[in-house]
């Protein structure tokens, strides 16, 4: 026996739930989750406030990565209500999700009703297939791709952690990239730094980025900074920022950057070479400790030496600024555990990876207060500071 | 016995080896051992007052000694201490 299309939907909606568009408008504060199961194209026309999107074609696919209690409050649209009146009974009778609805009219009778819309970004279609990788993966999607379109990333220094780190970030789509470095290409950088070329020894290395950047993907902004960070400038460069990658070459710097980052709250994900040997550890402020937390000061300059005088495996920054990218990624999208009050140790000669754990510090001269008691005298200032910084020269 | 972890500053002094074996029942006796041993490192690990320098950090297998007994914390067979300077290579 046959069915018509129109039977089975009437069969359909009399064996779901269906719920109007005025109670769904007083659910959308009550945590009840909300999807819009249209096709991407049809979204530019509005969804509704605070709605997930998921095509009906991958419904039963991804609903669990966004839905994963199946006793959860969940009320599917699509355009008029027949879509959506299917998706519910898939999600009621094959998956076992015990309170779904369907809403009736969908976005049209919604818009009709005159309640609000929210029109989202949308990737364009060159986007969708440039990033077609990161949207097939559930845990970043188009809602993570934006996430990273929209985001802002500072980088200190396009040297050797940098050079990978920007590289890989604006593959990614990190919509805006700030580079901070008063350098030029120099021959001996191009051992390690990969964001550079021969032909630009010499020019200097925002510019040399800038160039690299476009050519992998024009739609990253980069700001360029060719200046050395200090305590006159960092505040306003940091400023609003969302993340920022530390890879410079020295300590007061990096204690500078720690000061001022706490009192921004802007989290750092920082990362260190020397030889073989990598360190890397996520600072987000009064969430995890900060780089005072951990190093409470730096050691003499005999005990610190750079990597122009000790050397580095050329290699050794592109694994660091790989693990500082994926970080990076990671705090913008919101997935996994990032690596915050830990400190992960890369041992290249012995190929491991190991970690150590990394506290607060009750009396952390810096992360111990609130932001606004943190003063601008205070900032990259540690014992020995002048003795320290003289002997390094 | 417990391993100590030799990071790449103080290589040299060890006679370039990335991983030593040490005796003692707590971690202060298992780096004055070393120090012992290798005199070249006592200066880096020690300040004149007996105490560990502020700069190093040292922890036992993944824990941080700060956060246990300090050079007290008993180390048993097997244990690895973690000698860990800041490095700001980049």
């Amino acid at each position: 026996m046959s069915t018509s299309s129109a039977e089975l939907l009437r069969r359909v909606k009399s064996e779901i739930s269906e719920i109007d568009p005025s109670e769904v408008k007083e659910l959308l504060q009550e945590g009840a989750v909300i999807l819009d199961i249209r096709e991407t194209e049809e979204l530019s026309s509005g969804m509704l406030p605070g709605a997930k999107h998921v095509p009906r074609s991958y419904l039963e696919t991804r609903i669990e990565g966004i839905v994963s209690d199946r006793d959860a409050h969940v009320i599917l649209y699509c355009a008029s209500g027949n879509r959506s009146a299917y998706g519910a009974r898939t999600l009621r009778e094959d998956m076992g999700y015990s309170h779904v609805q369907s809403m009736t009219g969908g976005i049209t009778l919604w818009k009709d009703r005159g309640y609000e819309v929210q029109v989202p970004k949308t990737l364009s279609p060159e986007q969708r297939d440039r990033y077609s990788r990161h949207l097939l993966i559930p845990e970043i999607g188009a809602e993570g791709q934006q996430k990273l379109l929209d985001a802002r990333v500072l980088l200190l220094g396009a040297g050797g952690l940098g050079s990978p780190t920007a590289l890989y970030l604006a593959a990614a789509g990190v919509g805006t990239l700030g580079i901070v470095d008063d350098d030029e290409v120099d021959l001996s950088n191009l051992q390690r730094q990969v964001i550079h070329t021969t032909q630009r020894v010499g020019i200097p290395k925002v510019d040399s980025a800038e160039e690299s950047i476009h050519a992998l993907n024009p739609d990253v902004n980069v700001v360029k900074y060719p200046v050395r960070l200090d305590a006159s400038n960092i505040m306003s460069i940091i400023e609003g920022y969302d993340v920022i990658v530390d890879g410079v070459d020295n300590f007061p710097t990096r204690y500078l950057l720690n000061d001022a980052t706490v009192r921004l709250k802007i989290p750092v994900v920082s990362a260190s070479i020397l030889g073989f040997d990598g360190q890397l550890s996520v600072f987000a402020p009064y969430e995890g400790p900060c780089y005072r937390c951990l190093f409470r000061e730096p050691p003499p300059a005999e005990l610190a030496p750079s990597c122009g005088a000790n050397g580095v495996l050329g290699v050794l920054p592109g694994t660091m600024g790989l693990l500082q990218a994926t970080e990076v990624v990671k705090l913008i999208v919101g997935i996994g555990d990032p690596a915050i009050g830990r400190l992960l140790l890369y041992d290249a000669l012995a190929a491991t990876l190991s970690e150590v754990k990394v506290h607060r510090d009750p009396a952390c001269p810096i992360c111990s207060r609130p932001p606004d008691e943190i003063s601008d005298e205070e900032m990259g200032v540690f014992p020995d500071y002048d003795a320290f910084c003289a002997a390094a020269g | 016995m417990a391993t100590i972890k030799i990071p790449p500053v103080l290589r040299a002094s060890v006679g370039g080896e990335r991983e030593v074996s040490a005796e003692g029942g707590s971690v202060g006796e298992v780096l004055r051992g070393l120090a012992d041993a290798h005199p070249a490192t006592s200066a880096q690990l020690f300040g004149e007052d007996g105490e560990l320098n502020r700069y190093v950090n040292v922890y036992l297998n993944d824990e941080d000694v700060r956060v246990l007994e300090g050079l007290d914390t008993a180390v048993s067979d097997g244990d690895t201490v973690v000698i860990l300077p800041a490095m700001a290579g980049g």
